[in-house]
């Protein structure tokens, strides 16, 4: 099937507001947000106040920078290469695991004032040919900001210049950070620049797959279990070199640990190239785990090892996760997460008994790139347990609190940096799902009970913090409803 | 000349929200991009405190405030922050884009002034200078528009202290801490804003100081100024942060001359100060003699602070030798002589060579080639990790970003920062005996 959306000969992207019809501002129910999706259109709500969230060039560059060998260069004032310190430790810390050496940069050209009014293309393109004849980078990300594109800098048009000079992929990516408040946009703009500039047609197939993860902390049990299966595994983007890359077209198809993360690269590989995209539910949890096999044993034609896979590990771990789960059933949870974990970590958690209250998404995607429901959304529908509220906060922690404070939860499941600590100061018991591979499989599974099972036994971190600390909003906000500050 | 960021080893100046998140009881609002506080706040630890980047204020502009501009935004978040955050000071600042669309940042914060609400507003778009630079220009936006000017008492002994920039310098309120004991040793009455148990009585205490003092080499300088402009306070500018007995009581004499101390209660505390301190350099001498893998010379890659104080550390204190030194802080540059001027004094007519430069490639590149005749002993940032692991060096991580090491408290000013200093260091050292 080819999809429209993906363009690849601009070096624009369309932002997933137009594409998936995303919004950032909602309050309702899960069976609310169902049927207006399927009607076409969920109605955005917008904010008349907010607190500061993330951008998505932070998404785009984070993505980028876990290639090995490669340069960003990032037409900006200073402030956006902020990035480039934790990138740098990040992706040291990373390649430890390859035992390969990290060299990919972020290379700034700290623009001025000056620069804002006469434009900054003369030095950016000085500070591109010393960065290859500095670093010797196998591919160049030039990458544009707010203020270069409000100043309207062409940097489509140096590229396209320099492509002609130079002997190593070049590509724009245009990440201003006032073009879509959905910076999982940022996702979609790196994958967009991989296809552009380095992804290659297909020669020949591979017995490969392609695995699109972040931090890759599980990356001997995918090797391993891709191995049972006959397959070799290509990790995205974390440790992959430029060549790596440029064969990803030659794969037997490509699976994602995120619906959110993996769309954009999945659906352009299955239009452009005719890799299957494996679009499932994400593997946590039981029903998540076996139904992602199963669809990856369809598509590889390797149903039979799979069941048997499955058969195998099921007698192992079942009987603890169901030991597990009667301890957790009756507790009250509140979750606040990205889309692609949201509504995922709803049904996990109902696996294991726990009562969802409040399901708080920081943006929702009413479809992806192939025109078809997010899996897990269409899940959830399906056979969720209940119908329970649910709202898309674009991260607004002062109205996460206000959910809080209203349905005082057991627990609160955060997965973003700074997070959890606001519930816990409020006296709320908070899980950081962070690593992607927190609830990964039968073992994740097994592991994340027993750390919700810990979290719940020990209380006394957020009850001493609690204690003494003092919330920093007013009483007036915790009255209002939690939808107050959202235009009708 | 083209500039080139290689290792960015600072922010832009919305980056000093963190100088307004560092006064209890104050708070940024941000008229910005959504993403541009949590950017800036990517790299320093000691960020969940009572405000937060996330609990910020911020416009998040969109492309809608791009082409219609973002002063009903603006506007409409001032007045619902006054709603639901509880704050005693709201400081609007600005990032690029607004600055460029040309919102009407003073006008709008003017009115919300004239209501009485407590709202000051600095411009701080990334484009006009760092986040060193934004600190000054905070404290002076806060300064000017928050103090009155009418005349208060003076307090007696009350001296205004202000030192490394908040959430930058990853010491900044352990140092703070230590310098305000030092003063208070002297018989002097501290007053900071930065930190537990401070906040915005302290700063409408600033008027009352009799003197300010500045422990710095060039951040905060221009805050300063404005409260001698505008109070009439003097100052005492000391450009050198003090660690060790030398540099520390260096700083107390002057301390004493500016604030009008006699020269015998002042040296009664150095005496004393400066015993306590050799006792422990006396115990731990052999280790400092003997640890055979530590050459005697050594390199400082950082902001202008720390290169310059580690360099008079271990050249006075401990003997040891400075090579070429280097400041990636953009130092703007008239401050530049000052500084330079200060890595010429330093004992036995010792004299450091310092460069000015933000291209972190070409620093390592220079000091691989530094004879260091012995193992390189290198301090700087989380960047410098990947340098000393290159030369076989000894490295302590002392200034921003510091990405792989926690400070909470802990402190490298005064008498005791400099016992703090050597602990690291020799921590390093001893966890390596091997050549």
């Amino acid at each position: 099937m080819k999809i429209k959306s993906i363009n690849l000969s601009s070096s624009n992207v369309r932002t997933r507001e137009s594409r998936l019809g995303s919004i950032t501002g909602y309050h309702g129910d899960l069976v609310d947000l169902t049927q207006q999706s399927r009607c076409g259109h969920v109605k955005n709500r917008e904010r008349c106040f907010s607190q500061s969230s993330t951008c998505l060039s932070s998404c785009a560059i984070s993505q980028l920078t876990r290639i090995m060998d490669v340069a960003v260069i990032y037409h900006t004032p200073a402030g956006c290469t902020a990035v480039a310190p934790g990138s740098t430790v990040i992706g040291e810390q990373l390649a430890v695991k390859v035992a390969k050496k990290y060299e990919t940069v972020i290379i700034g050209s700290d623009m001025n004032e000056v620069d804002t009014i006469f434009g900054g293309l003369t030095s950016l393109r000085e500070i591109i040919l010393k960065t290859i004849d500095t670093y010797h980078p196998k591919a160049l990300f030039i990458a544009s900001s707010c203020v270069s594109g409000v100043i309207g800098e062409d940097i489509d048009g140096l590229v396209s210049d320099l492509k002609d000079e130079l002997d190593i992929p070049i590509v724009a990516i245009h990440c201003e950070g006032f073009k879509s408040r959905i910076w999982a946009s940022g996702f979609d703009i790196a994958d967009h620049a991989v296809l552009q500039g380095i992804v290659k047609p297909p020669k020949e197939k591979r017995q490969v797959i392609n695995f699109k993860n972040f931090y890759e902390s599980h990356r001997q049990e995918i090797t391993e279990l891709f191995a049972e299966f006959g397959l070799e595994t290509q990790f995205l983007y974390t440790n992959a070199s430029v060549e790596d890359l440029s064969h990803i077209s030659e794969s037997v198809a490509t699976v994602c640990i995120c619906g959110t993360l993996g769309t954009y690269l999945g659906n352009a590989l299955e239009s452009l190239y005719g890799v299957p995209y494996i679009r499932t539910i994400n593997p946590m949890g039981v029903i998540g785990y076996e139904s992602w096999l199963r669809e990856i044993g369809r598509v590889i034609n390797k149903t039979d090892q799979v069941e048997a896979y499955i058969e195998r590990e099921r007698a192992i771990y079942l009987p603890q996760i169901t030991e597990l789960a009667k301890q957790l059933t009756g507790l009250r949870a509140v979750i606040g997460m990205g889309p692609g974990y949201t509504y995922e970590v709803a049904r996990v958690l109902q696996e294991l008994g726990i009562e969802v209250v409040w399901a708080a998404a920081w943006h929702y995607d009413r479809q992806h790139d192939n025109g078809q429901p997010p899996p897990a959304m269409d899940f959830l529908e399906k056979h969720a347990v209940n119908n329970f509220p649910m709202s898309v906060t674009d991260q607004q922690n002062f109205e996460v609190m206000n959910i809080l404070k209203r349905h005082q939860p057991d627990l609160y499941f955060s997965r973003h940096p700074g997070s959890t600590v606001w519930a816990v100061k409020q006296g709320v018991a908070a899980v950081y799902v962070a690593d992607e591979y927190m609830i990964f499989g039968y073992k994740g599974m097994i592991s994340f009970a027993k750390t919700i099972l810990d979290t719940v036994r020990n209380r006394s971190f957020e009850k001493n913090l609690a204690a003494h600390t003092a919330m920093p909003y007013t009483d007036w906000w915790y009255q209002q409803s939690i939808d107050a500050l959202l235009e009708e | 000349m083209t500039k080139i960021l290689d290792q960015p080893r600072y922010v832009c100046a919305l980056g000093a929200m963190r100088t307004v998140q560092s006064i209890p009881g104050a708070i940024p609002i941000l008229h910005s991009g959504p993403g541009c506080a949590e950017k800036l706040n990517n790299n320093a630890a000691g960020n969940s405190g009572h405000f937060s980047p996330n609990i910020f204020p911020c416009t998040s502009i969109s492309e809608k405030e791009v082409v219609f501009g973002g002063n009903d935004k603006l506007k409409a978040t001032i007045e619902n922050a006054l709603k639901v955050i509880n704050a005693e000071l709201f400081v609007v600042l600005t990032g690029c884009t607004s600055e460029i669309v040309g919102d009407r940042i003073e006008e709008i914060s003017r009115e919300f002034q004239q209501q009485g609400k407590p709202v000051v507003y600095v411009n701080t778009p990334g484009f006009k200078g760092n986040n060193i630079l934004g600190h000054d220009w905070v404290l002076s936006g806060i300064f000017d528009q928050f103090l009155s000017k009418e005349k208060v008492a003076i307090e007696k002994g009350c001296v205004n202290l202000f030192a490394g920039p908040p959430l930058y310098d990853p010491y900044w309120l352990g140092n703070l801490r230590a310098i305000e004991q030092l003063l208070t040793k002297l018989g002097l009455k501290p007053n900071t804003i930065f930190g537990h148990g401070r906040g915005i009585a302290n700063i409408k205490k600033i008027p009352a100081a009799e003197l300010n003092i500045l422990v710095s080499p060039w951040a905060g300088i221009q805050s300063v100024q404005l409260l001698h402009e505008k109070f009439g306070t003097p100052y005492l500018h000391y450009p050198v942060l003090p660690i060790g007995a030398f540099e520390t009581s260096k700083f107390l004499r002057a301390v004493a001359i500016a604030a009008g101390i006699s020269t015998a209660e002042a040296e009664k505390v150095i005496a004393a100060s400066e015993a306590e301190y050799y006792y422990y350099i006396e115990r731990y001498a052999n280790t400092f003699l003997e640890l055979r893998i530590m050459s005697k010379r050594f390199t400082v890659i950082s902001d202008a602070q720390y290169s310059l104080a580690v360099t008079k550390f271990l050249t006075n204190d401990l003997g040891m030798f400075p090579t070429k030194q280097f400041i990636t802080d953009d130092t703007p540059t008239e401050r530049r002589p000052l500084i330079e001027d200060e890595f010429k004094k330093l004992n036995y007519g010792i004299e450091a060579e310092v460069e000015f430069s933000t291209n972190g490639y070409d620093i390592h590149e220079q000091i691989a080639k530094v004879d260091f005749s012995g193992i390189p002993l290198i301090f700087g940032s989380s960047y410098e990790k990947k340098l000393s692991n290159r030369l076989e060096g000894l490295y302590v991580n002392i200034s921003y970003p510091m990405l792989e090491k926690l400070v909470i408290n802990s402190s490298l000013a005064g008498y005791d920062g400099g016992l703090k200093l050597l602990e690291d260091i020799y921590t390093v050292g001893m966890s390596r005996l091997v050549l």
